[in-house]
């Protein structure tokens, strides 16, 4: 039986439960575990004054209710998986090194922000700032995969250097923004200033997109590595229309601002 | 001398009861000598079928045998779009050289020669386990500074700008152990029986997976022994199996009533695979006018492995 973890009290004010994690987690028995710290507002309390805690650790935490006003769950994990059965709060799997996290609900800002590895999926929408970097600092998401069924709101991949997002809906303004590499796949629509100072990397998208004037269009081609991806995606949940993967896309170069090696990749199937 | 041969021959017929008999074809009391090898499997994917034959075909060409081609390829299978790896058609080779180093070499120039100039293709490794050797790593070079890559499934891909669009190939391509040499000889009363019994054979044989038969159309007729009496070549005509040295040479295979020996020469990614593509490849041979199925070995001194006929056969009917 997985260790699982029930929020009993709903905190008034967001609870910073980082050691909500394998990593922390797998060596203690529960009583320990209930005793660990968590930051209540700016106050320090115990996990056990907000969750039940039953089971063994086998490798995964399962955690029930919502815990919107939990931030930080996940952060910096390297192994283990952790199932949220709701929505979650902020900073979930910052930093994360390994390991996944399923969120059945929805995620909220800053989810995977400069996440190193591993796997997170969210069944629900996720806020701002997906996979970015945190003010002031230069990189982002430098590694791993982020697949949201839902939509996502601004920001998304914001200085990413590596990696892999997926959005199953629509994604806010300024998808891709500084963007140093990695890949950004939007099944809906994009906001605008998509893009906007990406260096490298692809934003691909299965809609019609607004482009910025400092990007360059290319051609109208079947890039093979989208078929690839297809693949890939549809072991993830998402189903890509063959006629999509298969189809035309039209690239646009870009950042001209920047080094002007990142793409954006438009399909125009619809247009056909 | 004569006298000698004639006397060699039907010492032969005496000792046909050694043999095993299956319908009217005797299968020697031998073994084929196979020798450890390396091998590979590269994928290649096209917009259509024909496009990745064409490719598949040109990585193949002049890939016969190590002695004079430095590596040995053929054409393994076909892939369905839903089995291939970016869901388009797709055609399976398999690649095998003496050392591992040599294998990355050989993939590195006909890569880039044979299925990066071929439009639409794509390529991509095709074996889980084994030393890795960057090759898209490499050609991506081609790309002048405009190639970049994605990294997915833990692997990277190398994307090449093209004149088509892009050229994609898997950075790494993984090298293993394999086996190569394993043979069957099939001597027949005729030319025209040779060729049909080894096209049976050869039909047989391609369903095996994991093998490939490196000859034009998996058969060769120019089988070769080990050194020659001109000093500069280290193989030459395999005298013993020409019907028409069957009475100059000493140590002739020939019996009465053979023509034509044709020889199958098979490769796979391990020994079980190589014997079970020679059972399946015997068994298929074996018709009117065959009279006689051996294999090629070199006294059982050269090469690592040796495939008992004999067993083979006892296996199969087990």
């Amino acid at each position: 039986m997985a260790l699982h973890l029930k929020l009993h009290t709903q905190p008034d004010v967001p609870l910073e439960a980082d050691c909500i994690s394998p990593d922390r987690m797998q060596s203690l028995k529960n009583n320990e575990i209930s005793s660990m710290t968590v930051f209540h507002g700016n106050r320090q309390v115990k996990l056990g004054d907000f969750f039940d805690c039953k089971g063994t650790f086998d490798g995964e935490i399962t955690i029930d209710g919502d815990l919107s006003n939990i931030k930080h769950i996940g952060a910096s994990m390297s192994l283990g998986k952790i199932i949220i059965e709701g929505s979650v709060g902020l900073h979930t799997g910052a930093g994360m090194q390994g390991g996944e996290i399923i969120i059945e609900g929805d995620a909220s800002d800053w989810l995977a922000a400069e996440m190193l590895d591993g796997k997170i999926t969210v069944k629900g929408n996720a806020g701002h700032m997906t996979g970015c970097g945190y003010r002031g600092s230069s990189i982002g998401m430098q590694g791993g995969e982020i697949f949201i069924h839902g939509n996502v709101k601004n920001e998304t991949g914001h200085v990413m250097r590596r990696g892999l997002i997926v959005v199953g809906g629509d994604s806010g303004d300024f998808t891709g923004v500084n963007m140093i590499a990695g890949t950004i796949i939007v099944f809906g629509t994009m906001g605008i200033r998509t893009g906007a100072g990406m260096k490298r990397g692809s934003i691909i998208s299965f809609n019609e997109a607004e482009i910025l004037p400092t990007f360059s269009r290319n051609c109208e081609y079947q890039p093979t590595f989208i078929r690839f991806y297809a693949k890939y995606l549809e072991k993830n949940g998402f189903l890509v229309d063959p006629s999509y993967a298969n189809g035309s896309f039209e690239r646009w170069s870009g950042d001209s601002v920047e080094i002007n090696r990142g793409e954006i990749l438009l399909s125009k199937h619809k247009n056909k | 001398m004569t006298a000698i041969y004639i006397n060699m021959r039907l010492l032969k017929l005496k000792l046909a009861k050694y043999f095993m008999k299956i319908k009217s074809t005797q299968i020697t009391d031998t073994f084929a000598e196979a020798f450890k090898m390396h091998g590979t499997r590269i994928i290649i994917t096209a917009e259509t079928k024909e496009w990745a034959v064409a490719a598949a075909q040109s990585v193949t060409g002049f890939a016969t045998s190590v002695i004079g081609c430095k590596c040995e390829a053929g054409i393994e299978a076909e892939i369905s779009p839903d089995h291939s790896p970016d869901q388009r058609p797709g055609i399976s080779v398999l690649f095998f050289a003496m050392d591992s180093a040599s294998l990355g070499k050989r993939l590195m120039e006909r890569i880039g020669q044979c299925v990066m100039t071929c439009p639409s293709t794509a390529c991509y490794n095709g074996v889980d386990e084994g030393n890795e050797i960057v090759v898209g790593g490499q050609l991506r070079y081609f790309g002048d500074g405009y190639q970049s890559s994605k990294k997915i499934l833990n692997k990277r891909l190398w994307r090449i700008p093209v004149m088509d669009g892009e050229f994609l190939v898997d950075d790494v391509f993984k090298i293993k152990e394999a086996v190569g040499g394993g043979n069957i000889l099939i001597h027949a009363k005729d030319q025209n029986t040779a060729l049909k019994a080894s096209k049976a054979a050869v039909n047989a044989m391609r369903k095996i997976p994991n093998v490939i038969l490196p000859f034009p159309n998996g058969v060769v007729r120019s089988g070769s022994k080990v050194g020659s009496k001109y000093k500069a070549l280290i193989a030459s005509t395999n005298d013993a199996y020409c019907p028409t040295l069957s009475g100059l040479v000493k140590n002739t295979e020939i019996e009465p009533g053979v023509n034509s020996v044709l020889e199958i020469v098979i490769d796979g990614l391990t020994l079980k695979d190589v014997e079970e593509a020679m059972r399946v490849g015997i068994e298929a041979a074996i018709k009117p006018g065959v009279k006689r199925i051996s294999a090629g070995n070199y006294g059982g001194g050269l090469g690592q492995y040796q495939i008992q006929l004999h067993k083979l056969i006892a296996n199969g009917e087990k």
